[in-house]
This record gives structure tokens, C-alpha cells and sequence, in this order.
């Protein structure tokens, strides 16, 4: 038994190096440039698929052709990063964080079909390391020599890297900058260069710890996310912005990790999730983080007032509705099931607003609730044997208590921390989904989810899914012009004043996340019933990821926006799937230049375009305008 | 030393100044006086290029510095002092001066940590403390400082008497005028008529994005109208 | 007659640094009672602790006859303490009105009423109150665009929206023109009177401090080493040395 423990520490020792290197770099990126990096985890994947090319190359038995291969695979990723900052990211410093975020994520997207054109979809196993094929044994059990080796790595590149932080002037200029970065340029400190070598640092940090894994694991091309979500979890574990911190974090996760295989085979998430939850209960900024200066809004534009709808907006919300109900009378029949899927859609996208907009909480996984809808619905049916509507009804409450169980730790939290929490999340109810496969069904779903028999014809359907989404969406919509909903955009405003006027801002974010879950849980449901079955990738990233464009593409500030971006959305991708094979390339592309176009959505690009013709009208009165940044 | 000409700004999309024009010799301590909101820090930024200005001229010692990045203003000789203070509140004393440090400039006075402290004793006591554990006093003096470690002809000080008690106001005042013997130029923007008095040897006043007046520091304490009508006092 | 808020041998240490020691005194109705003292004294500490933002180590808070030591702020807030910020803290995206209409929501309990418009609430109240400190005619405009002194302002309105027995200000006319600063006191010292308002507030300007307290409290390092009346603390040589100076550029105060 001893020896046993001691195996898997040692194992989950061996795993928390490449963790660390990728999850450090993540957060020093962070820390100067303000941008929560979602292709980190492209550049870790891309380490490894360069190792792999470069050390075939030069000679995988020969020391110098595996190390060489190794550091020159990173050094390239490094070059790669200093492209990436600045050919795209440079260009959007000034927009919403958020709004880089998704630029990152079209990243991601291109990044994965550059991967699969060059390396092909199969798994590409790597050699041995030259000088550590061998076995130690260690208190009776074998031990590969390469994984002793990857322990050492972490507490010698985590000294590196305290020496690089606190002893060099880079590294002084980086703590600096990672306080306030404007300052620094004040100072006359060339920004762009600190920024554009942070951010090359960073992703050759990651590049070398995909490299590293080549003699442990095969590369396949999902390396990217499955590491870009552990890498959030040991940020938010460790505390953002420490590097220190993100060591712990990777060796506790690690050791977590490699116990948890052992003992609960099942459910190794669940326990990273409980000791992530343990972790911010006590410490809500991580072990070793501090309270962030900065939120999701840091430096977006001064929200507008909210008004209701205008006249004319009601009399276009009447038309778009009227277009909807007769458009089956005049559309082919096929398109019936495109507005199905639109109008499912944009509940899903609304229900996001409803707690990113007014809420001021930015969720990364709001997949998660929609897809804990649809098994809802699918487990109601396969389990319970209800008939649709009974599960259409019973669905949303198992998103809505997810919603309340991942909500209460959420809502602790702000900003970046509490984005990178609701993905973390969203990752757990996937990969139960996933492994859970006994009542899950696992990677196969859950199949024969079919509405009851009156509505299975598409047009009763789509009706139904029509009906059942606008009501949602105007309930949402009275919500926000309610107390509540004023309630819940004070707490966003000014959480100080808040609390001061007694508004309990926790409790108040509590259910407005419970809230959207619902929402988004309904739709989920219909959507299962819409499909016939229900899947893991439900509630994966790229989902998540789906309705966060939809909301930034119509814009966060208006009400109406995230149903226009819904099917801006959707008929963007429907388009570019039939078009080419590599249309996430194509649709990764589209998003970067999107942000670098519009980086304040499409609803408000438009109401800026709209305000800046009736200013330019009258000569417009001087706004007595407070001296900004008091 | 410096010129600016027709400066416009904008702030988000609230057009802040409109027009803005002044001058500024060698040696000379220039007060930017008005109420809040009229466009003094806005002012100070454009010039240092961290707010954009749209339109205008703003050159210092010959060179336009309109469009450049605030890092190459810098390194050309100015020093900004921001309201707000922002030192680098993890960084020590030590790590916040050598953060600014640049190179001996040519017609400027040349600053060393150890120059620094003869200036603000107290800093010199502290060299060790991080910037966040500070009082509001200690960090206004160490942003001065920091600003100075870049050896600048010219320091632009936002509001240098805000929110400080009146004991450290004077020493504030104190700095000022070495500053001056040491033949630096400053740009001060306050609201404080007591403050601006004691220190400048001109004054501007801005109001609503326009200077509405120039003059000595004893003209504009001689005229009252235009103290009553642009500083409220 | 007994007052309003007593504090009694209120304290509070960081990491060993006693940065409140063993602070008491006490607020009347209708009274106007600065704290002065220099920068990291203390001040901004000791009110944190008062209205529940900060646990004190030390000491109590009685209010209106109740020891409100350790209750959250929201809690203060619901028995009757207001509080305005060095920083002002508004809702920017909420007009005017809406700002205050939230106070009056919070105070009357409908915070979780999840349909009817907000809008359409405590609007006559929300008006008396913003022609109160003069801001009724700017009720429409959003609060993200105010200019500073008017912001401070309707911070004010929405402080005495829940009708405090006590106002907590800190630095209430930081950032001010001067006349505005003498104007916004004047109309707090008003309202206090008119009300019966017990007002608490820290302020750099001696005009300020001067003209508009009943009495004056000096916090040097942690510790209350002056409390009297203006003349007093003026004359007081331990004052001049550690806070106010010879008076050279602070108007001869």
C-alpha cells in the first residue's frame, strides 16, 4: 500500500511539471496584458506536434536531436506567440477583455485546423528520451527515469523563474507592468516590446511543456482544450499572477489527479472539483493570489443607461415575431428546422446576457446548463420514463441545481477568476457526461429522445419551441426592467454602494445565475427533444464558447442584442460548414477579425453609428463629463 | 520649452478639450488651474500621449509629440506625476525608482536613488517597503521620485496636493520649488488657489475644454472676477 | 440627551502596525463632527470599522443604543447608518432618479420583485429627495456622465434615502472647487439639522472643517491626540505639528 501512494505521488509529481510551465506562462501573460489566453493550450499542443517533427528529424536516439528538438520546438512556439501579439493582439488591447478572450478562441479554432492539415488526425506517439529509457526502482515498484526527471523540472524552472522575476530588470519591468501597465509606458518604458516578449515568454513556456510530455503521452489534437481547462483550474487554484502559487496548484492537482485514477477511477474531475472548491471557499483568490484590481469590465466603455424599448424597437420586435410565425407558410421545409435551431439558440444566448449583461458575471461554461437541460430531458425519458412534456418541465431543474451548487461558489468570486471558475465547472458536468457511462451512456448519448406523438410533426414542433422560447425570453427581459434586475445591475455597477444601500450582492448574483441556468436549461431541453438525442459535446467548450459569440456579437449592452447575434451566429456557421472542410480555420479567422472590426458587437456598433449621426446633427452640446479614473 | 496648440481630446466619446493652447518656458513653474471636470488631467495626458489628442500641436524642445507613444515622450524628457499616484504597490521603494531609471540626459539634472533621498529623507528610510504599505504622503513623494529617475527637463504633477494633509501640502510645495532651483521645469494643475500661489510663477485656467485665461501668479490674484467666475473660490 | 453613535476603545492592528488604538467618542443628533489628521492616521480605517466594512480587533460600537460591532454593512445600513465614499460609488449605468429609487427599493424591502418596472417606483419620494440637494432638474441623465460635484450630490440623496439617524462621509468634497466644497457642506450640515441627522465626516480642507463641524477630532498614527472645538484644535501645538502645518497653503488655517 506505502508503495503504492508513493508511485502516485511520484506520478502525479511527474505530471504537475508540464501543468505548471503551461499554467505559469498563462498567468504572467494575463498579468501584463490583461488577456485571459484560451490558445494557451493551442501552444502547448503546438510544442508537442513541433517536438515530435523536429526531433524525428533530427534523431530521436541521439541526445542532442531529442533536446535540441525539444528547446528549438519552444523557442519556434515563442517566435509563433510574437507573430500572434503582434499581427492580432495588438490591434485589440483597447477592446472589452472579453472581447480578446474570443479573439483567442478564433485562435484556437485556427490552430486546430492548421494541427490537423499538417499532422493529420491520427495520434502521433513520440520516442523515449535519450538517457532516460530506463526504469529506477524505487521502494519496490519500477519507475520510468523520465518522469523522476520531469520532478525535478518543476522546482528547478520555478526557481528560474523567481530569479527571472525578482532579480532582473525584465523581470521588475513585468512585475511593474502587471500592476499598471499604462504607467510603465509613462515611465519610458517601451510597452510594445515588454508586451510582445511577455507574451512570446509565455507561450514558449507552454510550447516547452507540450514538448516535454512527447516521451509520456501520444499528441492528439485535443490537447489543446483538455489543457487550457486544467490550466484555468490550477490559475484560479493558485492564486492568479503567482507563480509560486501556480506550482502548488499544479502539484496538488497533479497528485489529486493520480489518486484519484486509483481510487475513484469514475470520477477524477469530481475530486479536483471538490478540492477546487475547498481551495476557494477558504482562500477565493487562490492559495496564493490576492484580490484582482481589475474585472471584466475594466476597461470597456461607460455602460448606457438601460431604457425599455423604444416605439419603434417594439414595433420591429412585432414585425421579427410575425415574420416567425408565418415564415413556415412561405419557407421551404427544411428551413423550418434551421428557425427551430435558431430560436433554441437564442434563448441559449439570452440566457447568457442575462447574467453577463445586467449581471456583470461573464461564464465561460454557460454550456454546462444548457447541456445539463437536454440530459434532463434525455434521463427523464430514458430513466423516468416520462413523456415530453412532464421532461420538459422536470429538465431545467437539474440545470437549475447545478446552477445553485456551482452558482454559490461563482458568485464569490469576479471578473477573469469567476469566467475561469464557470469553465472549470462546465468541464466537470462534461466530464461526467463523459465517463459516467452507465447512465450517461458516455461518448454515445443518449439516444430516442423523441417528442410526444402531437408534436412531432416539424411545423408543431417549431411552433411549440417558438412559443415556449419567447415566452422565456420576454420573462427574462421583465426580469432585468424589474427591482431585481436593478438590483442585480447596481450589484455589477458598484458592489460598495451596494452593500452600503443594503443590497445583498452575493445573494442577489445567487439567483440571477440560478436564473439564467434555468433559462438556459429550457433550452436545452427543447433542444434534446429537437434532436432525438443528447450528447457530451452538449456542454463542451466550443458550445460555451458558441453562445458567448452570439451574446458579444449582438452586443452585451442592449437587451435585443444577443437574439440578433444568435442568428448572425448561427448563420455563419451553418454557411461555413457546407462550404469547406476546414471551416474552423475559416470561422476562427472570421471571429479575430470580427473583434478587430467591431469590438463592440454588432447592436452596438450599430447604436454608436446611429448616436454619432444624431450628434453630428446639431452641433452637440458639451456633456460635462467627470475627470475620468477618480 | 513647450508649445501646445489647438489641443483636442476626447475621453471615450466625450469631447473633453477643445482647443487647448499654452506655452511653457524653461525653468518656469506653470500652475493649470480650474474646477474639476474642465479638462486639467485630461490636458496633462494628451500631452503625454495617453490620451490621443485628436487634433492639434503640442511640441517640446522642437519635437512634435503628437501621435507618439507615451514611452518615446518620455524618453524625451517629460515626467508624469498621475493624480492617483500608482506606484507599483508590490514593488519596493528600491524597484519602483529603477523601474523609470534612463540614461543621463543632456540639460537635465541627473538623479540617482541616493540624490533622490537626500531630497525625501523619509524615502530613503524605506527603501524596502513595498510601495502598497505606504501612507498617501510617502507615495506621492515616491511617484516624484520614481518620475525624477528618468532625469526629465520637464514634470507634469496632476493634483500634487490632493488629498493630503496640510503639513505634507507644504513640503509638497517645498519639493516643487528645489525642483525649480535645480532648473526643471513644471507643469502643476490644481485647484487649490493657496497651493498654486505659494509655487507657480504663472497660471492658466481651463475651463470646459478652453483656457480662459494666462497671467502671473499676481495678476490672477489681483483679479477676482475671473477667480470667482473659473475657480469657484 | 444621549448620542447618536458612541464608539468606546475601538481598535485595529495590521500585521502589528496599530492602525486605530484605542479610539472613543461620540456623535449627537444633528451635530457635524469631523476627523482630521494626517495621511495613514487612521481615518478611513476607523470608519470602515464603524459602518461594518472592517472587523475591529478591540473596542465597541454602540448605535442608538445598540452594539452594532460586527455586523455587515448592509445590516448598518438597515438600522439606520448612511455612508458616502472618498470615491464616489454610483450606479453609472442607472440615470439620476434610478439611483436614488434604488436606495428607496432596498429601504422598502422590494429588492426581490421580479416583474413590474423598477422605474415606476418611489418616484415622488426619489424627486422630493433630489430637489432636496438641488439635482432635480438633472434626474433623466445618466450618472456615468455627471460631473464630479453633482455626483456627490446625489451620492448625498441617496445616503438619507433610507432616513439614517447617522451619516458616515469620507473626504465628502475630495476633488471639489473650493466654493462647491463650502456649498455641498453647507447643504449637509442642513440637512443634518433639519433631519436630526448625526453627521460623521474626515476632510483634508480646514475651510472645510472650519467652517462646517461642530467639533473636531485629530487622529495622529492611530491615536485621538486632539477633540474640541474648532478655536481649540487650531491653537492646539500638536495639531499644527503633525497635521496642519504653518497654514501657508492651506488658506492660514
Amino acid at each position: 500500500m506505502i508503495d503504492l501512494i508513493f508511485a502516485q505521488t511520484l506520478n502525479g509529481l511527474a505530471s504537475a511539471s508540464s501543468l505548471f510551465l503551461v499554467a505559469c506562462g498563462l498567468s504572467i501573460i494575463f498579468g501584463v496584458t490583461r488577456i485571459v489566453n484560451f490558445a494557451h493550450g493551442s501552444f502547448y499542443m503546438l510544442g508537442a506536434y513541433l517536438a515530435f517533427t523536429l526531433v524525428s528529424r533530427f534523431g530521436p536516439a541521439d541526445a542532442l536531436g531529442f533536446w535540441g528538438g525539444v528547446l528549438l520546438a519552444a523557442v519556434i512556439v515563442a517566435a509563433l506567440g510574437a507573430l500572434v501579439e503582434i499581427v492580432i493582439l495588438r490591434r485589440i488591447y483597447q477592446a472589452p477583455e472579453l472581447f480578446q478572450l474570443l479573439a483567442t478562441f478564433g485562435l484556437v479554432l485556427m490552430v486546430q485546423d492548421i494541427a490537423l492539415g499538417i499532422w493529420g488526425p491520427e495520434d502521433k506517439l513520440g520516442p523515449r528520451a535519450p538517457g532516460f529509457k530506463s526504469f529506477v526502482v524505487l521502494m519496490g515498484s519500477r519507475f520510468p527515469s523520465y518522469e523522476l526527471f520531469l520532478i525535478v523540472v518543476g522546482p528547478i524552472m520555478l526557481g528560474l523563474l523567481w530569479f527571472l522575476f525578482q532579480k532582473t530588470r525584465w523581470g521588475t519591468l513585468v512585475r511593474a507592468a502587471t500592476q499598471d501597465r499604462e504607467m510603465v509606458g509613462a515611465l519610458g518604458v517601451n510597452q510594445r516590446l515588454l508586451f510582445t516578449s511577455v507574451f512570446a515568454f509565455g507561450a514558449g513556456l507552454a510550447a516547452l511543456g507540450g514538448a516535454l510530455q512527447l516521451p509520456r503521452e501520444a499528441v492528439n489534437l485535443h490537447m489543446d482544450l483538455s489543457m487550457i481547462s486544467e490550466a484555468f483550474v490550477v490559475v484560479v487554484v493558485g492564486g492568479l499572477g503567482s507563480v509560486t502559487g501556480a506550482y502548488l496548484a499544479a502539484v496538488l492537482i497533479g497528485i489529486i489527479h493520480a489518486f484519484g485514477i486509483l481510487i475513484f477511477p469514475k470520477i477524477t474531475l469530481v475530486l479536483v472539483f471538490l478540492v477546487m472548491a475547498v481551495v476557494l471557499v477558504i482562500k477565493p483568490y487562490g492559495l496564493m493570489g490576492k484580490r484582482p484590481v481589475g474585472s471584466a469590465h475594466a476597461h470597456g466603455p461607460v455602460e448606457p443607461l438601460l431604457l425599455p424599448a423604444s416605439h419603434n424597437v417594439k414595433l420591429i420586435g412585432l414585425a421579427a415575431l410575425a415574420v416567425l410565425l408565418l415564415a413556415p407558410f412561405v419557407v421551404a421545409d427544411h428551413w423550418l428546422l434551421t428557425l427551430t435551431e435558431l430560436s433554441i439558440f437564442a434563448l441559449f444566448a439570452a440566457s447568457l446576457h442575462f447574467m453577463m449583461g445586467p449581471g456583470g458575471m461573464a461564464s465561460f461554461g454557460h454550456a454546462a446548463y444548457f447541456g445539463l437541460g437536454a440530459y434532463g430531458a434525455a434521463l427523464a425519458v430514458k430513466w423516468l420514463g416520462m413523456p415530453m412534456v412532464p421532461a420538459l418541465a422536470f429538465a431545467p431543474f437539474l440545470a437549475g441545481i447545478a446552477g445553485v451548487i456551482f452558482g454559490w461558489f461563482c458568485v464569490r468570486l469576479s471578473g477573469v477568476y469567476l469566467a475561469m471558475l464557470t469553465l472549470a465547472f462546465a468541464q466537470i458536468a462534461w466530464a461526467t457526461a463523459f465517463q459516467w457511462v452507465d447512465v450517461t451512456g458516455g461518448d454515445n448519448g443518449i439516444l430516442g429522445v423523441w417528442p410526444a406523438a402531437w408534436a412531432a410533426p416539424k411545423l408543431v414542433y417549431y411552433y411549440l419551441a417558438l412559443a415556449v422560447c419567447v415566452v422565456a425570453i420576454l420573462a427574462l427581459r421583465i426580469i432585468v426592467f424589474a427591482p431585481f434586475g436593478y438590483a442585480l445591475r447596481a450589484g455589477r455597477d458598484s458592489p460598495l454602494r451596494s452593500e452600503a444601500i443594503g443590497l445583498p450582492v452575493m445573494r442577489i448574483q445567487w439567483i440571477a445565475f440560478i436564473i439564467a441556468a434555468v433559462a438556459a436549461g429550457i433550452a436545452g431541453a427543447l433542444f434534446a427533444f429537437f434532436k432525438g438525442s443528447v450528447f457530451p459535446t452538449y456542454m463542451a467548450i466550443p458550445r460555451s464558447v458558441d453562445g458567448l459569440l452570439m451574446v458579444l456579437l449582438g452586443g452585451v449592452q442592449t437587451v435585443s442584442g444577443p437574439i440578433v447575434g444568435a442568428f448572425a451566429f448561427m448563420g455563419l456557421q451553418e454557411q461555413l460548414m457546407k462550404a469547406t472542410m476546414y471551416w474552423r480555420f475559416v470561422m476562427g479567422a472570421s471571429i479575430v477579425l470580427l473583434v478587430i472590426l467591431f469590438p463592440r458587437g454588432l447592436v452596438g456598433t450599430a447604436l454608436a453609428f446611429a448616436e454619432r449621426r444624431r450628434e453630428a446633427e446639431p452641433a452637440a452640446p458639451v456633456t460635462a463629463t467627470p475627470e475620468p479614473a477618480r | 520649452m513647450l508649445e501646445i496648440e489647438g489641443l483636442n481630446a476626447y475621453y471615450g466619446r466625450a469631447h473633453i478639450l477643445h482647443g487647448v493652447g499654452f506655452s511653457m518656458g524653461r525653468g518656469e513653474v506653470l500652475a493649470l488651474m480650474g474646477r474639476n471636470g474642465a479638462g486639467k488631467s485630461t490636458t496633462m495626458k494628451a500631452v503625454m500621449g495617453l490620451v490621443p489628442p485628436q487634433a492639434g500641436r503640442v511640441t517640446f524642445e522642437g519635437h512634435t509629440i503628437v501621435g507618439r507613444e507615451p514611452f518615446e515622450i518620455a524618453r524625451l524628457g517629460i515626467g508624469y506625476v498621475p493624480e492617483e499616484r500608482r506606484v507599483f504597490s508590490e514593488l519596493s521603494v528600491m524597484e519602483n525608482l529603477s523601474v523609470a531609471q534612463r540614461p543621463k540626459r543632456e540639460g537635465a539634472p541627473h538623479w540617482t536613488p541616493e540624490r533622490l533621498f537626500q531630497l525625501f529623507p523619509n524615502l530613503g528610510r524605506m527603501r524596502d517597503r513595498p510601495g502598497g504599505a505606504m501612507s498617501g504622503g510617502e507615495q506621492q513623494m515616491l511617484t516624484i521620485a520614481r518620475t525624477l529617475m528618468g532625469n526629465p527637463k520637464l514634470v507634469l504633477l496632476d493634483e500634487p496636493s490632493e488629498g493630503l494633509a496640510p503639513v505634507i501640502v507644504e513640503e509638497m510645495a517645498k519639493t516643487i520649488l528645489a525642483l525649480k532651483g535645480e532648473g526643471l521645469s513644471v507643469l502643476i494643475s490644481e485647484q487649490n488657489l493657496h497651493f498654486a500661489g505659494s509655487v507657480a510663477d504663472r497660471a492658466t485656467i481651463i475651463e470646459k475644454g478652453l483656457i480662459r485665461f494666462t497671467g502671473t501668479m499676481d495678476e490672477l490674484k489681483a483679479d477676482e472676477a475671473v477667480r470667482a467666475q473659473y475657480l469657484s473660490v | 440627551m444621549s448620542p447618536v453613535l458612541e464608539v468606546r476603545n475601538l481598535g485595529k492592528s495590521f500585521g502589528g502596525v496599530r492602525a486605530v488604538d484605542d479610539v472613543s467618542f461620540s456623535v449627537e443628533a444633528g451635530k457635524l463632527l469631523a476627523l482630521i489628521g494626517p495621511n495613514g492616521a487612521g481615518k478611513t480605517t476607523c470608519f470602515n470599522m464603524l459602518n461594518g466594512q472592517l472587523p475591529s480587533d478591540r473596542g465597541e460600537v454602540i448605535f442608538d443604543g445598540r452594539k452594532i460591532t460586527g455586523l455587515k454593512p448592509r445590516e448598518v445600513w438597515r438600522l439606520g447608518v448612511g455612508r458616502t465614499f472618498q470615491i464616489t460609488a454610483t450606479f453609472a449605468s442607472m440615470s439620476v432618479r434610478e439611483n436614488v429609487q434604488m436606495a428607496l427599493i432596498s429601504h422598502a424591502g422590494e429588492t426581490w420583485t421580479l416583474f413590474g418596472r423598477a422605474k415606476d417606483r418611489h418616484v415622488a419620494e426619489a424627486d422630493a429627495l433630489l430637489k432636496q440637494v438641488g439635482m432635480l432638474d438633472q434626474a433623466e441623465r445618466a450618472c456615468g456622465v455627471l460631473a464630479y460635484g453633482d455626483l456627490k450630490r446625489v451620492e448625498l440623496a441617496v445616503a438619507i434615502a433610507n432616513k439614517p439617524k447617522l451619516l458616515l462621509m469620507d473626504e465628502p468634497t475630495a476633488g471639489m472647487a473650493p466654493r462647491e466644497r463650502i456649498a455641498l457642506m453647507a447643504l449637509t450640515a442642513e440637512i443634518a439639522r433639519e433631519r436630526g441627522i448625526a453627521v460623521l465626516f474626515t476632510e483634508h480642507d480646514m475651510d472645510v472643517v472650519f467652517a462646517h463641524s461642530d467639533a473636531i477630532l485629530v487622529l495622529d498614527r492611530g491615536k485621538l491626540i486632539a477633540k474640541g472645538r474648532a478655536e481649540e484644535v487650531r491653537n492646539d501645538p500638536a495639531v499644527r505639528a503633525v497635521y496642519l502645518g504653518s497654514g501657508a497653503t492651506s488658506g492660514g488655517h
